[in-house]
């Protein structure tokens, strides 16, 4: 069973930290204050239960303590500044008049957090540092934990993290939602930052298993709040529905033993069903509103895989149709490298072939997917030996060790093919 | 309010020519702009530079001043001319410098001053 608290702390964290930098107009003074109130929770709760607003409690209690401190700690003049701008005394977190009008509090909280995810992923920050901030301080998870994420020492993402606190404060970052001229680059972050999460999630770049189920989850959530604060913004609803049609596969795309299995060699009786209906049900929305955009079309894609009964079985037409559409808004050479792939299972490997030999290589040489699609599909073609070739370099390519391991497996197989035809 | 230097980047090879209709269309926007920088009260001040290659380095080393040809980084790309201006906040001072890479049609750098 999960403690009452940390429960509370998953779903508050985020919101109260949001507030108190607002009041506060300082992110670290924001993040101690709530820390603190936290931590006088876990004293006083398990005695005095959980209080019916447990985030208005949280928020009240860290603003009295960034009170508190302002004033031991700052100069009379510095006092006086704070003061105007908190510009009230202490609040009694148990009787407070200002919790008991509660939807203006829940406005003015939903407010709060969508100022956080605009800084967090604000585009003048590196994309690992928006990540790490967004985890930090909406998701509240410790700088340890993000470190162990990512592989990296704590150290690093400790100084990430701060250098990223440093900039948003040296440059005078607002702390506001962008005006509409701002609006669509700004909000292309934020759900380029969360899907970020998501992907490093499904496939760590390294690691020993393949998925890294915190970081989806945390990934799914903040897609879920942020659709929540911004419900009209079909691109949102899109990233969520991906993300969760995406997810709806994971108890397939490993068995137990720990080995990758391809969609189409997937056990689709073990995909999350309830997750995919939620997820229809999100691209459906997504389709009545008719503003189509890269995330949305994506979800779409996703979504015709779900309703396969089997890989044979999907109408792959469709899926190149959604590839040619998403084509138009994102002329890339991956769309284009997956679109190939739709394309040989409608038209046979040759034709897969044909259609990848028109995406220029020398865009895709790094890309591991690049090759492992070329290879699979030379594979299926009789080419044998060119596809033992691009698994070599799928396999120099990847970082992860689940993933190298259905590489080498691939590869393995060919070459017994290929022995008997060089000797 | 915050002040910010927006700075122009060239190759350090690059020098204008004010005679191309290149030049002139180019001294054209960064007028306008410049304008529009003022009128709005975003204006501290601003300069275009001579060539890197005019630079002088200047060192001091207990209190022995001496001096080198420049310029002081030997780098590929080098400060052309910049901007200081004044803006409410990081999104603000973005945007002019969005108009300020448009005006002279390449790459601008946003720093924050100090104070």
């Amino acid at each position: 069973m999960t403690d009452p608290l940390d429960e509370v702390f998953r779903h508050e964290v985020g919101r109260c930290t949001a507030t108190l930098i607002r009041v506060l107009g300082d992110i670290d003074l924001a993040e101690d204050a709530v820390a603190e109130a936290f931590a006088i929770a876990a004293e006083r709760w398990p005695r005095t239960g959980i209080p019916p607003n447990p985030g208005g409690w949280i928020t009240t209690t860290a603003r009295n303590r960034a009170i508190d401190r302002l004033r031991r700690e700052s100069t009379r003049s510095e006092w006086h500044l704070a003061a105007h701008r908190l510009h009230i005394e202490n609040m009694d977190p148990d009787h407070n008049p200002e919790l008991d009008r509660l939807d203006d509090f829940v406005d003015v909280v939903a407010d709060d957090q969508l100022r956080l995810m605009f800084l967090c992923a604000h585009p003048a920050l590196a994309a690992d540092a928006q990540v790490a901030l967004i985890l930090r301080l909406l998701g509240g998870l410790e700088t340890g934990e993000i470190a162990k994420a990512y592989l990296v020492p704590e150290a690093t993402m400790a100084q990430r993290i701060v250098r990223a606190k440093r900039k948003l404060h040296d440059n005078h970052a607002s702390y506001r939602i962008p005006r509409a001229a701002e609006l669509p680059d700004r909000l292309s972050a934020v759900l380029a930052a969360i899907y970020l999460i998501y992907t490093e999630g499904h496939t760590a770049t390294s690691g020993r298993t393949l998925t890294r189920t915190d970081l989806s989850t945390e990934a799914i959530g903040l897609g879920g709040t942020f659709v929540e604060l911004m419900p009209d913004e079909p691109e949102a609803i899109g990233l969520l529905a991906l993300m969760l049609l995406t997810e709806s596969r994971r108890p397939a795309r490993i068995t137990t033993d720990g080995t990758m299995v391809r969609l189409a060699d997937q056990d689709r009786t073990r995909w999350d069903r309830e997750l995919i209906s939620e997820g229809h049900e999100l691209v459906r929305a997504c389709l009545r509103r008719n503003q189509p955009g890269p995330f949305q079309i994506q979800a779409a894609i996703a979504a015709v895989h779900a309703d396969a009964p089997t890989a044979e079985a999907t109408d792959w037409s469709q899926i190149i149709a959604l590839y040619d559409q998403l084509y138009v808004l994102r002329p890339n050479p991956v769309v284009a490298l997956n679109r190939s792939v739709a394309f040989a299972e409608l038209h046979g490997p040759a034709g897969g072939l044909a259609a990848l030999a028109e995406i220029d290589p020398a865009s895709l040489e790094n890309y591991q997917p690049f090759h492992a699609a070329s290879a699979d599909l030379l594979a299926r073609a009789g080419h044998h030996q060119e596809a033992v070739a691009a698994y070599e370099r799928a396999i120099e390519l990847t970082t992860n060790p689940v993933e190298r391991d259905f590489l080498v497996r691939q590869r393995a197989v060919l070459e017994r093919r290929v022995t008997p035809e060089v000797r | 309010m915050p002040q910010y230097l927006i700075s122009v980047w060239h190759d350090d090879t690059f020098e204008v020519d004010f005679s191309t209709p290149d030049a002139q269309r180019l001294a054209a926007q960064v007028g306008a702009f410049n304008n529009d920088l003022q009128e709005a009260g975003a204006w501290v001040f601003a300069a275009g530079l001579h060539p890197a290659s005019s630079a002088t380095v200047v060192r001091s080393s207990g209190g022995d001043v001496s001096m080198t040809d420049g310029p002081y980084a030997e780098t590929k790309e080098q400060m052309g001319g910049f901007w200081m201006i004044e803006a409410v906040d990081l999104e603000a001072a973005l945007e002019w410098a969005g108009r300020a890479a448009v005006a002279c049609e390449g790459p601008v750098e946003v720093r924050p001053a100090q104070g």
